[in-house]
């Protein structure tokens, strides 16, 4: 598969080594429509191919965004693109939130650090109203105020539903929570039936995430995570990205933990 | 063995054997076949029968593997060498796209080689059954690799029944052979005693029948039917008798509640992750990808070439592997051959060829660990 | 030989206890040798037990796919460890490992709960020296996320 050629529309600074890029494709045509929690592969010349969430509205349909954090060679690569620089696409893959299994629900998003850059689709179809859903919280833990991802945008979001909000350090100017975000969550009131959970973060963050809910006797079937693995092909052939018996790029990268209860709290898996 | 008796059987006379190659290459294909090459038997392009390594046969044990002269000039006495056909179907190192950064922008060419015409002689029923799930790893899933079908499609399969099994096969274990089951071409059984040396061919396509026609064949009789039986019985016979016979149906459950078997330590003490299991498995996939750029940063290729789980950075993500143990890398190539290759493509990923035993340098045997892992299985 | 009551009675968490309550706690317990690299607990698992290390070193530690095991903390002689049988849903938060071969005294939770039941006076002891010893984690735990020995003090503030 060759990458389609995409240019950077936009480029936007999140903190030092995380960046945010709307790119579009290069003959302004429409692009390929993505399910929140899909994939891309994104592909810096000469340098490589990484896979980045989407991160921008499915509505939005000439364009995608990405929130990347600097870290390998590609990704730094990515990094030093400015607006009207080029790039390689490829995708949509892999599985997304299922949200046709929200309608009804109280929704609760949890986030940890870049984690919520694949879970902002999902909150942008629920601000919209796609779903009629009962309520959503958005439980979001980051190191400190300054690394959290999509600040201003937050607040917008805490006029339509409730966000809860929590750093690991802060100096006194941040008057928010201070503490690991799932001590925000053990306070949350849960009613089992009604409630459908997205994780999407570090996995030791997931991990107690989902300690928590299961603690609120929230079934495992109404938890859904993002997993991630080493991708190369991302088109389910080069077996990387296996992890026990799914292939991450194909079979997930969401998952419904009941599904893969067994593997997640395998280890060297 | 095709079992329907409808089908007719012909007999080509040993001496005759390299009018199939001659037909072969006049009907377009390069000839791919057996041969001797640094004390192995490997897979190659031949041009006639003389390559073929006539009167050898192959030794094997776990780490080990010898070529060694038998009394008779039979062509196909071995079993199989560290080649697998995979090596022509989904080639070791190949270029997918290349691209160009100028002016004018970023451009994509694919490289979409068309494949030569290949006519595989030789192919063993485990092979075909390896060639097989091939075929549902890159065909059956939602994208498609197009270079493997189009190389795929390219080939004629001439399959050879095995008369006599190394002591590291165990298809018979693994429902694979050693007869003949699976659709090719054209299916040979060497036949060869102190009287006689012919092959039994039968034609299982519309390709094969239309080589067979120009070959100096005769019909077979019973009695050469019953011969070509009892030769494939042959392997049957020792492979029963021998050590690696066991029920591989209850594998998959047997591993998937094995996670943290005793054996898994006791083989990562002795595996030394060197992948050859994976470069001679007729059966493994993995893959990655090679992006590279010229110094002047004008022009990029990308590259797909073979992987091994066992490399230390397979798994790599974030800063680590995780899979960083031997213990957790062998684990992985070992569930997904035996366990998880049912859930992802409904078939084991194993066909009992025996290469990843014979060819571990300290002698690892699949099927011993899985007798292992049974013995401390606790209820 | 000492008798179980005579080695909790020097062990520094049940230092100033009544022998009364010694006794009973006593028969809740037993020696137990864990080898050096032996996993005393799994993150998970279920927590039944208590520990009181005698004498070797312990680690606490946390599984990170990519990183493997991250020590979290040591404890050594005359520290205690495992709390998570007090409260449901009874499971070890972390991996406890030894580091050295650790002799313990091993006290049975349900055992311990039952008999904080039946003697609320007892549980309310035995609850003050659990509070004071998570205390001073709680404070370690804090000094260490503070990263103080960091070149960059990257604590930078912002508006909620």
């Amino acid at each position: 598969m060759t990458p389609d050629i995409f240019f950077v529309e936009r480029r936007t600074e999140e903190f030092p080594g995380t960046f945010t890029l709307h790119v579009k494709k290069q003959t302004d045509h429409e692009v390929p429509p993505f399910r929140p929690g899909q994939f891309n592969m994104l592909y810096a010349f000469g340098a490589g191919e990484v896979p980045i969430s989407m991160s921008g509205p499915v509505a939005q349909s000439s364009r995608y965004i990405h929130t990347i954090r600097a870290t390998g060679a590609a990704t730094r690569t990515l990094e030093r693109l400015r607006e009207g620089d080029q790039l390689g696409v490829r995708g949509p893959f892999g599985k997304g939130w299922p949200v046709d299994k929200m309608a009804g629900k109280s929704v609760l998003i949890i986030a940890g650090g870049l984690g919520l850059a694949p879970l902002r689709p999902l909150i942008y179809n629920l601000l919209a109203a796609e779903q009629a859903v009962e309520d959503v919280r958005l439980f979001y833990g980051a190191k400190n105020p300054a690394e959290r991802l999509y600040g201003n945008e937050i607040k917008n979001w805490s006029q339509q539903i409730s966000v809860y909000s929590s750093v690991d350090m802060a100096t006194t100017a941040w008057q928010g929570n201070v503490g690991a975000v799932t001590g925000l969550l053990a306070g949350a009131t849960v009613v089992p039936e009604k409630t459908i959970a997205f994780i999407c973060g570090p996995e030791i963050m997931m991990r107690f995430a989902i300690q928590e809910l299961t603690n609120k006797n929230l079934p495992r079937s109404s938890i859904h995570l993002s997993m991630e693995r080493n991708m190369k092909c991302a088109t389910g052939h080069c077996g990387h990205c296996q992890w026990g018996p799914t292939f991450i790029c194909k079979d997930g990268p969401v998952f419904c933990y009941e599904d893969i209860q067994q593997w997640f709290h395998m280890r060297e898996i | 063995m095709i079992e329907d008796e409808s089908v007719q059987s012909f007999i080509l006379a040993s001496d005759n054997l390299d009018c199939l190659i001659q037909r072969l290459q006049k009907a377009g294909y390069q000839v791919v076949g057996p041969t001797l090459v640094d004390q192995a038997i490997v897979y190659n392009h031949i041009g006639s029968a003389d390559e073929l390594p006539r009167g050898w046969t192959d030794e094997q044990e776990k780490g080990h593997y010898r070529v060694k002269r038998r009394q008779d000039k039979a062509y196909f006495a071995y079993n199989v060498g560290p080649n697998a056909w995979k090596k022509y179907l989904h080639p070791p190192r190949r270029q997918i796209w290349r691209a160009e950064k100028t002016i004018d922008g970023l451009q994509f060419e694919a490289i979409n080689e068309k494949p030569s015409p290949l006519a595989f002689l030789g192919v063993r029923s485990c092979e075909l059954h390896a060639i097989a799930i091939q075929d549902r790893v890159f065909l059956s899933g939602q994208h498609h690799n197009e270079d493997y079908k189009a190389r795929r499609q390219a080939i004629f399969t001439i399959a050879v029944n095995c008369t006599a099994a190394a002591s590291t096969c165990f298809c018979l274990s693994m429902n694979t052979g050693p007869g003949i089951s699976l659709t090719c071409d054209l299916e040979m059984t060497e036949i060869i005693n102190d009287s006689e040396h012919y092959f039994l061919l039968r034609c299982g396509s519309v390709k094969g029948e239309q080589i067979l026609q120009q070959l100096p064949v005769k019909p077979a009789q019973l009695l050469q039917l019953q011969e070509q039986k009892s030769a494939v019985h042959n392997a049957e016979t020792q492979m029963e008798q021998g050590p690696r016979l066991f029920d591989s149906s209850d594998v998959k459950a047997l591993l998937y509640r094995n996670y943290e078997s005793p054996v898994w330590d006791s083989i990562a003490d002795r595996c030394l992750s060197c992948a050859n299991c994976t470069m001679v498995c007729p059966t493994c996939f993995c893959t990655t990808v090679e992006d590279t750029t010229d110094l002047n940063g004008e022009h990029a290729e990308r590259w797909e070439q073979w992987d091994s789980c066992f490399t230390s950075d397979f798994s790599y993500i974030h800063g680590g592997s995780v899979r960083a143990s031997t213990r957790s890398r062998y684990r992985q190539w070992m569930t997904h051959k035996l366990a998880t290759w049912y859930d992802q493509f409904d078939t084991s990923g194993c066909v009992g060829c025996g290469r990843c035993i014979a060819w571990c340098p300290v002698g690892i045997d699949i099927t011993e660990e899985i007798l292992r892992i049974h013995e401390a299985d606790s209820p | 030989m000492k008798n179980l009551a005579e080695l909790l009675h020097e062990h520094p968490f049940f230092s100033g206890m009544r022998e009364d309550y010694i006794q009973l706690i006593a028969d809740c317990g037993e020696n137990h040798v864990f080898r050096a690299e032996e996993y005393i607990a799994r993150e998970n698992d279920s927590a039944d037990h208590f520990y009181l290390i005698r004498r070797g070193r312990v680690a606490i530690e946390i599984f990170q796919p990519s990183c493997g095991a991250l020590t979290l903390q040591t404890l050594q002689d005359g520290d205690i460890f495992g709390w998570s049988w007090l409260y449901p849903p009874y499971r070890w938060t972390f991996d406890v490992r030894a580091q050295t071969n650790v002799r313990t005294i091993r006290l049975d939770g349900r055992c311990l709960r039952g008999k904080c039941a039946e003697d609320t006076q007892l549980g309310y002891d035995l609850m003050q020296r659990f509070a004071r010893i998570m205390t001073e984690r709680l404070q370690a735990a804090h000094l260490q996320l503070l990263d103080i020995y960091s070149h960059q003090q990257n604590r930078t503030g912002g508006e909620i």
